[in-house]
């Protein structure tokens, strides 16, 4: 679960972080009605992927008419395959100094890390590759959290790779407990796995604002953050109902179904994570394009192989599903039951090609048999089998 | 010989009584686990598929000496079952719940760190050494007792290895699915450091897939000298970067975690990559001779 800009930066301010003052504006009327409050704004376009400043998705704008002017331009467009549905007009600093202050999970060490530059802004990741040096790190105990010395220690690091920054060195470090605390404490209650400052501002007057931000919250901890997620998807609408994110993807989320859309013609389907995308190499080294990733779980019953077929058959692209099945909780039966009911149901004439073994594959392959459908046990073949199909005709 | 767990092992299953805690149980049973108690807090004193139940680990350990934790509970009470088998001092847990917090991993890691328990899991389908015994959800049928170690990321790729090297006649010693989450127990590098110590283990099969860096440190682990040979299999060859398969660790970011960067690694350190499941039975008989007899 991603926020966008301005969620993260509410969540932010409600943690008692500062952020610059701004309001969301949804149509250029309202941007412009926001500039005529604010005064000078940046008018940001608000997306769930980077790169929108290089792609014009921010304007700085002095009167109110030119905010009414770029917001409609903004509002229009598309950045990275995401329409902008919203944008956030938000007051400019005055900005003496930029940092970075982020936690992420750091899976090597099996912990959050925290980071913190003197060398904060766009180009964080290539300061990152080319220079790590400038990024002090420190990884929390998951019990204590951050200590005051700790972060003390994190920030001299980070600070004194900066000589501009020299004269204020202590000042900031001892700003920088609070707020970092603040930060780490706000990662670990909405089960952030990304909760991170970018730039964290040092204003002309000395004061630490956070101007942009990023969110992203565990998808496995969303049971916990209930009421964030129904205000997030409110948010995220627009007026025809969808988000920003692949239309695919959105339906399948609907449906309960582990599915990534691909750009290929092959629709993959099969029983656990490592599989499926085994899968989808077997069925590219066949020569063939993978058109999705679906995972339909462990102990999956007929009705879920149904909706699944459906639903990758829903993509007009794919020309023939190609189902792996090695049957642990999973059982053949149950599967087969749920490709023969889809196929009568639902009417599908696209070849289909099954490759099945473990737990019931004998039953399965029967009935698979008895409705016209011949079963392949290697998975080899099978990938080979739908590439030819689904090239016929070409 | 084999790693973790063996016919002498004794399994306390934290959530026996759940749907899918007692059908596993009763599989484990059928395969010739010693199951030896359950815990389900709150009903301490019942009996369930012939064993004893206890509101505490800690209590089924003092009355039964169980010395592996089998946990299948929902994902929101797994880390604390996880710190308290490490609490009750069990040698081995293993959790095979999908879907816990990563915030969760993380104390439950930091704990199972400070302790003498080792944990598989979780996200994964547990291990089993052939023949003798299981803790998890590896199918009944398809292993068989051999010389080869089998330790895999994916669930179903674990079946996949060890089916295809059976019906090759390459039996196994243990096979240790290890979960694709990305904050787990045991790792690569500390399963392949089991299998080192266990004479019985001829040759280790290693199923990779993209995201993170466990593959690449086992690379290292290799290439510092091993003195079995290595046949590995990476998944998600053809995943594009960005996207999410599945596994909450199969992501590639950035440059990291590709798949032939995986590849590469385990090749440099002196590993053999198999392209397919196929490829890998093929160079594992090559490895380790005949087939035994069946």
């Amino acid at each position: 679960m991603k926020l966008l800009e301005y969620q993260a930066k509410q969540q932010f301010a409600k943690a008692g972080i500062t952020i610059p003052a701004g309001r969301l504006a949804r149509t250029a009327e309202e941007a412009e009605a926001a500039a005529r409050e604010l005064g000078r704004v940046a008018v940001k376009a608000q997306v769930p992927v980077g790169g929108r400043g290089k792609a014009g998705g921010i304007a700085v704008v002095d009167t109110p008419e030119q905010a009414r002017a770029e917001a409609g331009r903004i509002l229009a467009m598309d950045i990275k395959g995401y329409p902008v549905r919203s944008v956030w007009c938000e007051t400019g600093l005055d900005v003496a100094h930029e940092l970075y202050c982020g936690v992420t999970l750091d899976r090597d060490r099996r912990r959050m890390v925290l980071m913190l530059s003197g060398a904060g802004g766009m180009d964080i990741e290539q300061v990152a590759e080319t220079r790590p040096e400038m990024i002090a790190k420190l990884w929390p105990d998951p019990f204590r959290g951050p200590q005051a010395y700790e972060i003390r220690q994190l920030a001299f690091t980070a600070l004194r790779a900066v000589p501009a920054l020299a004269d204020r060195t202590g000042r900031l470090a001892s700003a920088l407990v609070p707020l970092v605390q603040t930060l780490y404490r706000l990662a670990v209650s909405l089960d952030a796995v990304t909760c991170e400052i970018n730039p964290l501002v040092i204003t002309a007057s000395g004061d630490l604002v956070a101007a942009d931000g990023k969110l992203e919250v565990d998808e496995n901890a969303e049971y916990r953050h209930r009421d964030l997620a129904a205000e997030l998807a409110v948010d995220a609408l627009g007026d025809d109902g969808a988000s920003g994110d692949d239309p695919f993807e959105v339906e399948a989320k609907r449906r309960g179904l582990t599915y990534v859309h691909l750009d290929g013609d092959v629709g993959c389907i099969g029983n656990g994570a490592g599989l499926v995308m085994n899968t989808l190499d077997l069925v590219k080294a066949a020569g063939g394009e993978p058109a999705n990733f679906l995972d339909i779980g462990g102990g999956a019953r007929a009705d879920v192989v149904r909706n699944a077929l459906d639903m990758v058959l829903s993509d007009p692209k794919v020309r023939g599903v190609f189902i792996n099945i090695f049957g642990g909780i999973t059982r053949g039966d149950e599967v087969a039951r749920g490709i023969i009911q889809a196929r009568d149901e639902l009417g599908i004439t696209k070849p289909l090609v099954v490759r099945m073994t473990g737990t019931r594959e004998e039953e399965g392959r029967e009935l698979l048999r008895e409705a016209g459908i011949v079963p392949g046990v290697s998975a080899v073949d099978a990938a080979r089998q739908i590439v030819e199909l689904t090239r016929q005709g070409e | 010989m084999s790693i973790l767990i063996d016919r002498s092992t004794r399994v306390v299953v934290q959530g026996i009584t759940g749907r899918e805690g007692s059908f596993h149980t009763e599989q484990m049973q059928a395969y010739g686990t010693n199951v030896v108690a359950g815990v389900v807090p709150g009903r301490g004193g019942a009996t369930h598929l012939g064993v004893p139940v206890f509101d505490t680990v800690s209590d089924a350990v003092v009355a039964t000496g169980a010395d592996c934790a089998f946990i299948i509970v929902p994902p929101p009470f797994a880390a604390d079952a996880i710190m308290e088998a490490a609490a009750a001092s069990v040698p081995l847990a293993v959790c095979v719940t999908e879907g816990v917090p990563v915030h969760d991993m993380i104390r439950a890691r930091a704990v199972i760190d400070a302790s003498s328990t080792r944990l598989v899991g979780p996200n994964c389908p547990g291990l089993l050494t052939a023949g003798e015994c299981k803790v998890g959800f590896i199918p009944n049928h398809v292993a068989r007792p051999g010389k080869v170690g089998v330790v895999a990321r994916s669930g179903t790729l674990t079946y996949e290895v060890i089916q295809g090297l059976s019906q090759a006649g390459h039996g196994q010693t243990t096979a240790v699915g290890i979960g694709g989450d990305p904050v787990l127990g045991l790792t690569f590098t500390d399963v392949l450091d089991l299998f080192r110590e266990d004479d019985a283990t001829r040759a280790v099969v290693m199923v990779g897939e993209i995201g993170g860096s466990d593959e690449e440190a086992a690379a290292e682990l290799i290439a510092a000298g091993y003195p079995k040979p290595v046949v590995a299999f990476i998944s998600g060859r053809t995943a594009p970067p960005g996207k999410r398969m599945g596994h909450a660790g199969a992501i590639i970011s950035g440059n990291t975690g590709t798949a032939q960067s995986k590849i590469d690694a385990l090749t440099a350190a002196g590993a053999v990559i198999g392209d397919t499941i196929e490829d890998v039975v093929r160079l594992v008989g090559e490895r380790v001779g005949a087939p035994s007899g069946r």
